[in-house]
């Protein structure tokens, strides 16, 4: 007989994989990716595709180089270049979409020491690197007209902010933000296909709902409150997060597990800073949109909020000193 | 009813409870028995035997002279054939009796019904027994049993959760021997004046739940209470937590909030033992796993080789990778089909290679499922983390020493870590950190 494995309990282990939760999310992309298509037309995917083939090529190349395991088959850096792609303006030219493929793989993740070590997001750190780099390109924004040609067109939260936050009869409707039928970045536009994609994520329990309930929350109360032409609780917080990146960042970008709180304590302070810190740029800083910034400055607090919102182990007394550790 | 508590932790292994309708049967005696000097939780006992004695049946091999240990008893008539130092899986040494039996199951002179009239005598008679905790714990019961001074029992908790996979011996015991389990439950309370009994038993239990409910009628100090199947249900501060709401402190015994656990088979083995006197020595034990031609429950004498348990069962359909003692969540594997069935043997499961295979171990993804699985709170990514850096602080930080072991979070990581693993390593590095310590003072 040959030898018997000898190894330390537990001896099964669920069937659940890295590679099958990336392919969950890669899923639950897909809807928004179908509706950058109607809206943006074959340039969209075009983008997708070349800064998904950055990354891979990117991750291949320097794990290659720094001698370490191979681990472009966890597929998380097909999900780096699919968020990436969802996180640019449609008419970006292809080549800094390479190089923003390049940054967040490079740069932000595997410099850290790969999967789970980088401290913020790879696509949103490699966003707002663009973004400074690339101001003209990374805030021109275009909509497919009745021809085929893209035509130049405004996002409906800049519109909103022109207007001192009053929803004029000439801005998208419900129906449009809903649909993604507004300028904006590529995957970002149409609420019902990333509020699909996050369900889709929901129910397969790859998130757990606490941060976008408290970040899509807070920033509806916040900007409810805060964001009204006439005072005090005139805001259409709903219009808000309907629109601009909130809805993609929310389900799929704060909730990036290797920048993100791990206690479920930790999760609500990052929902709810994340909203207030959207709110508030939104509403008082000189750009029109904050999530990124937002979602960024949150991983930043990510250790913090990890240190403090330790639990206590079971059995450890509510009060007093008690034996933590004992 | 619903345990009251405790129900968002843990996991859903799947059952795999093929054996649940397997009467249990009768193994035919082995030509060989190996009989450890320590088959339960503390000291191993003083060998009272050597080479070239005969011996019979239910008698004493060796005596335990600490306060945390058991007795061994012989399960079979024979010749002591040699004592050896067998290597046990977690790589010590028992020293260990080898038995030839002789067949003829000749019993002991000194068997005789043990006196039970006072608590002491009480006590004495299961320290007498042998009896250790039959769920695959091996706690010594009479040490159990017995309230520290100025502690008082409340409460018995008898834990029929059987929450493992696979494993079906607690329910047989309930549906072929309800009514031992309900006398000794009965003996426990009288004798200790302990006011009150729960069975906690999980919910996919239904006809075994309908048995002790129809035996427990006249007495009203017994209940049987229904828990949601998941595990580990049956980890003792999970069920005490589940069936009263109270939590046992950390790092504390169940005896701290007034109550004693012990396993169903644990409690009617004393029922029989106060009635004929005969110490522990056989124990049911359920052989499974996708290798096993006839998976069923077998009683077996106690020292028999594994090898002649799964041989009983009808042998591996196909080449054994991996053979556990145990569960598939808690369970050791051994090395060698010639370990010998010990007392808290509950199971023998054995798979073939893809079975046994739990997939590479990757990076952490920091997905927090270990976290959100563990039921003592803890953060086992970060544990892992600080034990592979042996950062001693931090694992004091992160209560890493309340860890009980039960595998949750290896079994939900996608990443496939060994995490209750490095939970081990994590409690060695902080008993070396401590010992050093202690000698610097
Ligand atoms: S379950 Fe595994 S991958 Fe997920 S946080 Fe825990 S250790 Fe990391
Ligand atoms: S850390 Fe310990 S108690 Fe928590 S799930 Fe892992 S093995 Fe179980």
């Amino acid at each position: 007989m040959s030898e018997l494995i000898i190894s330390s309990s537990p001896h099964i282990r669920s069937n659940d994989s890295s590679r099958r939760i990336m392919i969950h999310v890669l899923v639950a992309l897909l809807p928004a990716t179908l509706s950058a298509y109607i809206y943006f037309g074959v340039r969209s995917l075009v983008l997708t595709a070349v800064s998904i083939a950055a990354c891979v090529i990117s991750e291949y190349g320097i794990r290659k180089l720094l001698k370490r395991d191979m681990t472009i088959q966890d597929m998380s850096a097909v999900v780096t270049g699919w968020l990436l792609a969802l996180n640019l303006p449609p008419q970006l030219p292809v080549w800094m979409a390479v190089f923003g493929g390049f940054l967040a793989i490079v740069l932000v993740k595997q410099l850290f020491g790969g999967i789970g070590q980088n401290f913020m997001n790879p696509a949103l750190t490699a966003r707002v690197i663009l973004l400074i780099s690339f101001a003209g390109p990374m805030t021109r924004w275009a909509i497919r007209g009745d021809g085929a040609d893209l035509i130049t067109t405004a996002t409906p939260l800049a519109l909103l902010k022109e207007a001192g936050g009053r929803v004029l009869p000439d801005m998208p409707k419900y129906i449009d933000l809903l649909l993604g039928n507004v300028g904006g970045c590529i995957g970002e536009t149409s609420a019902l296909a990333l509020l699909l994609g996050g369900l889709y994520l929901l129910v397969q329990r790859v998130i757990s709902p606490v941060i976008p309930l408290s970040f899509l929350g807070m920033t509806l109360l916040f900007t409810w409150a805060a964001g009204g032409p006439s005072g005090i609780f005139t805001g259409d917080g709903l219009y808000h997060i309907l629109s601009g990146g909130i809805l993609l960042g929310a389900f799929f970008m704060a909730t990036d597990y290797s920048t993100s709180p791990i206690t479920t304590r930790g999760k609500w302070i990052m929902g709810v800073g994340c909203g207030l810190l959207t709110g508030v740029i939104r509403l008082f800083a000189g750009y029109p949109e904050g999530v990124s910034f937002a979602i960024l400055i949150m991983n930043i607090l990510v250790p913090l909020i990890d240190r403090y919102t330790l639990p206590k182990p079971f059995g450890t007394p509510k009060k007093g000193g008690g034996t933590a550790h004992a | 009813m619903h345990g009251k508590k405790w129900v968002n932790k843990g996991v859903h292994p799947s059952h795999h409870k093929g054996t649940h309708d397997c009467m249990s049967q009768k193994i035919t005696l082995p030509d060989r028995i190996l009989m450890p000097m320590q088959q339960h939780i503390g000291a191993p006992c003083r060998l009272l035997v050597a080479r070239g004695d005969r011996v019979k049946v239910g008698q004493l091999l060796g005596k335990a002279e600490k306060y945390v240990s058991a007795h061994v008893h012989s399960s079979v008539s024979g010749t002591v054939s040699g004592i050896t130092a067998l290597m046990f899986p977690a790589g010590n040494r028992v020293e260990t009796v080898e038995i030839i039996p002789d067949g003829l199951q000749e019993m002991w002179e000194g068997i005789s019904r043990p006196k039970h009239s006072t608590p002491e005598e009480f006590l004495q008679a299961v320290a007498d027994s042998g009896l250790v905790g039959l769920g695959g714990a091996g706690f010594p019961a009479h040490v159990k049993l017995k309230a520290p001074p100025g502690k008082k029992t409340e409460l018995l908790v008898v834990n029929s959760a059987e929450c493992e996979p696979y494993i079906t011996s607690d329910y047989r015991e309930c549906m072929e021997n309800a009514e031992g389990i309900i006398d000794g439950i009965q003996q426990i309370l009288d004798h200790l004046s302990i006011p009150q009994a729960i069975i906690g038993i999980e919910d996919n239990k239904p006809e075994a739940v309908h048995k002790l409910r129809k035996l427990i009628q006249k007495d009203p100090r017994i209940t049987v209470q229904i828990l949601k199947t998941r595990y580990p249900q049956g980890a003792e501060k999970m069920l005490i937590y589940s069936l009263t709401g109270r939590k046992v402190p950390a790092g504390g015994l169940p005896l701290d909030v007034g109550i004693v656990v012990m396993n169903v088979n644990s409690v009617s083995f004393l029922s029989s033992y106060l009635s004929t006197g005969i110490p522990l020595i056989t124990r049911r034990v359920t052989v499974d796993g996708n290798i096993v031609a006839r998976p069923g429950n077998a009683v077996v004498p106690l020292g028999t080789p594994v090898g002649r348990v799964f041989e009983f069962c009808g042998g591996f359909t196909r080449e054994p990778a991996k053979i556990i003692m145990g569960g598939p969540m808690m369970g050791t594997a051994l090395y060698s089909l010639d370990m010998p069935v010990m007392k808290y043997t509950n199971a023998l499961l054995a798979f073939d290679a893809k079975a046994a295979d739990r997939g590479k171990e990757t990076s952490c993804i920091r997905c927090g499922r270990c976290v959100e699985v563990c039921p003592m709170d803890l953060i086992p990514a970060a544990i892992n983390q600080a034990a592979l850096r042996e950062d001693v602080d931090q694992l004091l930080r992160l209560g890493s020493i309340n860890c009980i072991e039960c595998g949750c979070c290896s079994y939900i990581c996608p990443a496939a870590r060994n995490l209750a693993h490095s939970m081990r390593l994590a409690k060695w590095q902080l008993k070396k950190a401590s010992a050093k310590e202690g000698s610097v003072q």
